[in-house]
């Protein structure tokens, strides 16, 4: 089970609060996180990537355990904690003003 | 008792203001998808209470809203705008080719007989239609494909696709504008176009009078006279009697004649209203007065509406789409500014009322009237 921790706007359109809990058929990676997290909530998808190209939108994060995932091949394996659901999968908006 | 209910987009979310037909007390409803923008939102002319909003963040990208009871309740519709088949390049501020990328639906146009059709202007300059109540959206391709694309470029806002206009009398006759490419027309509804720019003069363009490549800011139709059209360019107000074939000037007496919103009385096709800006790069009103000018005339002789409107020290904006008209007689008249206040007028103009203050910069107004 992976735990995902979505901005706020995010939450109030996919009209869930707190985490969101998904199950993966395979393993771990943040595209396989997406694609779970898509299929499970369809409004969202579009704002986290691109719905054609799958390019993470320019103010969007991906932190884990500490680091910042966001710039790694998305097929990559996502780290023991997270895939475990010892610790969540965060996708933060960027500090930007307004 | 019939009503109004207007439909606001402001930089950081929707509102709803409704009254009576009186028009005076208003109720706001809001913020609606707050900390979003919300370029547009409109209503089906055969259903009012369907209504399309288009919600976009620099962030979250676009999501398309739909409400089926008037704006209470919303429902989130599908927001994949591909385009269809090779892509192309548009010219680019440095002067290179640039390739088409989406950015957000600037304008939606719900059919005029169809509360499940609907037509979205985007940014990079492109025409989407959905026949499914806002689903499923599908590029009407033979726009951007137009043999002059290579050469339309962004204006300061970008390269958007914000006026689409579809014409009562003639079913499949569409008229869109682009900043910064001008003026098209389809007849086939939305197959084929053509570029509907002649008499149009830009200084600011090699040619000022090139066929496509200026920045038209918004044109407008009185639904009982669709051949004639009235546009507010960057500069200059034109008109068209015949359809957008060609185009004359009527800037007249304006103090100045940059602006954005252009829009005409709901019974007399020949009165229209625009709020004159200082000049392109002092996007506020001049000498500080925030002036509407109407014209009885249909352009060339104008007059200043001041009463209610502040007089000094007022350097707000109007932008192109947050200005509409109601159906009642006599005709209503309602305007946002980027300073967040939305303004009424329930006698064509002569006098104004603000209905709120204090929102949010206002992008777009949209009237609907109700039975």
């Amino acid at each position: 089970m992976i735990r995902v921790v979505l901005p706020a706007h995010l939450r109030t359109l996919a009209r869930v609060d707190g985490e969101v809990k998904l199950e993966l058929g395979g393993p771990a990676t943040p595209d396989a996180v997406l694609e779970a997290l898509e299929t499970a909530y369809p409004t969202l998808r579009g704002t986290i990537r691109d719905q054609v190209t799958h390019r993470r939108r320019a103010f969007l994060r991906f932190f884990a355990c500490g680091e910042d995932l966001s710039h790694e091949p998305a097929d990559t394996p996502l780290p023991e904690a997270v895939a475990t659901g010892a610790e969540p999968f965060l996708i933060v908006g960027a500090m930007a003003g307004g | 008792m019939s009503g109004i209910r207007l439909l606001v987009g402001t930089r950081k979310g929707g509102f709803v203001l409704t009254a009576d037909g009186t028009r005076e007390r208003w109720d706001v409803s809001g913020p609606h998808f707050g900390g979003w923008e919300l370029y547009h939102l409109k209503g089906s002319p055969a259903d009012p209470n369907r209504i399309y909003a288009s919600q976009s963040s620099g962030w979250f990208g676009q999501v398309i809203q739909r409400s089926s009871d008037g704006g209470k309740t919303w429902e989130t519709m599908g927001n994949k705008f591909e385009y269809e088949g090779a892509v192309g390049t548009h010219l680019w501020y440095d002067g290179t080719q640039r390739p088409w990328e989406f950015a957000r639906v600037w304008h939606l146009e719900p059919s005029l007989t169809d509360p499940d059709t609907v037509y979205a202007g985007i940014q990079d300059a492109a025409l989407f239609r959905s026949k499914d109540g806002g689903q499923t959206w599908q590029e009407l391709a033979g726009l951007r494909t137009h043999k002059s694309a290579p050469v339309w470029q962004p204006g300061a806002g970008g390269m958007c696709l914000h006026t689409i206009l579809l014409d009562p009398s003639h079913p499949g006759r569409i008229f869109i504008a682009i900043s910064a490419a001008g003026t098209f027309r389809s007849d086939d509804g939305g197959t084929t176009w053509r570029p509907m720019n002649r008499g149009l003069r830009s200084e600011q363009i090699p040619d000022p009078t090139a066929e496509v490549g200026h920045c038209v800011h918004r044109i407008a139709m009185h639904r009982a006279r669709p051949n004639v059209l009235f546009m507010q360019k960057h500069w200059d107000v034109m008109r068209s009697d015949d359809a957008g074939e060609s185009w004359r000037e009527v800037s007249g007496n304006l103090p100045t004649d940059f602006g954005f919103p252009i829009d005409v009385h709901a019974h007399e096709p020949e009165t229209i209203y625009v709020v004159p800006i200082k000049s392109d790069s002092e996007h506020y009103p001049p000498d500080g007065k925030l002036r509407v000018y109407r014209s009885r005339s249909g352009g060339q002789e104008w007059e200043a509406l001041t009463k209610g409107l502040p007089q000094a020290h007022c350097y707000v904006n109007v932008l192109r789409d947050a200005m509409a008209v109601d159906t009642l007689d006599p005709c209503g008249v309602y305007f946002g500014t980027t300073g967040g206040q939305v303004y009424g007028s329930s006698n064509g103009g002569d006098s104004w009322t603000p209905i709120v203050r204090d929102l949010p910069s206002v992008v777009s107004v949209e009237a609907q009237t109700l039975p």
